[in-house]
């Protein structure tokens, strides 16, 4: 019985605790590179690598890019070599 | 074996200077039977973040196709010792980045020919 009671207590607190509505972000991730067919992410255009950077100039992760792991990569690789040219801040308050 | 070649050089000099010791540079690699096969220049640029108290710098690209190995290692060298030149970077390219940069310079002459065709108008 004691289960039970328990339950239905904490479905009640659940209910009350969860936000009332989540905005599920629908629709697929899918790679961009895959995609459009990219093959090599140049580190000279930095404009293109902003995208994969955050306000304050770190990068974004997979799963907010929705990349796949190889690509990933070499835009990791790409932003670190802008970033030793000077083409991208190391870290900033650049508002996008 | 291709590579790819970007540096800054030192703002404090000025434009002919910046321009001479790209020329230096790519003698260099004339002299070693590296044959060269885009250069670019991009000018004075601002940089994103102060290299040795400078806000800016002049950029020169050098793309070159080399078969001896030890040439990049004294390419660097040259650059470690050379104190007009702030910061460097030597990348080899794979076929897709070949590919790539042929697309772009294709792109960069068609730029240019437009530009020239809104001056002759």
């Amino acid at each position: 019985m004691e289960t039970k009671l328990d339950k239905t207590e904490n479905t009640s607190e659940l209910r009350y605790l969860t936000p009332v509505e989540m905005d599920v972000k629908s629709g697929k991730k899918y790679c961009r590179f895959k995609k459009m067919k990219i093959k090599y992410i140049d580190y000279k255009d930095a404009d293109f690598l902003l995208r994969f950077l955050n306000e304050q100039g770190k990068i974004l992760p997979r799963r907010i890019t929705g990349n796949s792991l190889k690509f990933q990569r070499k835009v990791a690789q790409a932003i670190k070599r802008a970033r030793h040219l000077g083409l991208l801040p190391y870290v900033s308050d650049l508002l996008k | 074996m291709h590579y790819e070649t970007v540096f800054i050089v030192n703002p404090v000099l000025s434009e002919e200077q910046a321009g001479q010791t790209a020329k230096k540079y790519e003698d260099f690699l004339k002299s070693k039977k590296a044959d060269i096969t885009s250069k670019e220049s991009w000018g004075l640029k601002k940089l994103a973040y102060s290299i040795e108290k400078k806000k800016s710098g002049f950029y020169f690209l050098f793309e070159f196709k080399s078969s001896n190995e030890d040439l990049i290692s004294d390419f660097e060298l040259d650059f470690k010792r050379d104190e007009r030149v702030m910061r460097w970077i030597t990348v080899k390219l794979d076929k897709h980045a070949i590919a790539y940069s042929e697309k772009r310079r294709e792109r960069l002459q068609k730029k240019e020919e437009k530009k020239k065709l809104k001056i002759n108008k």
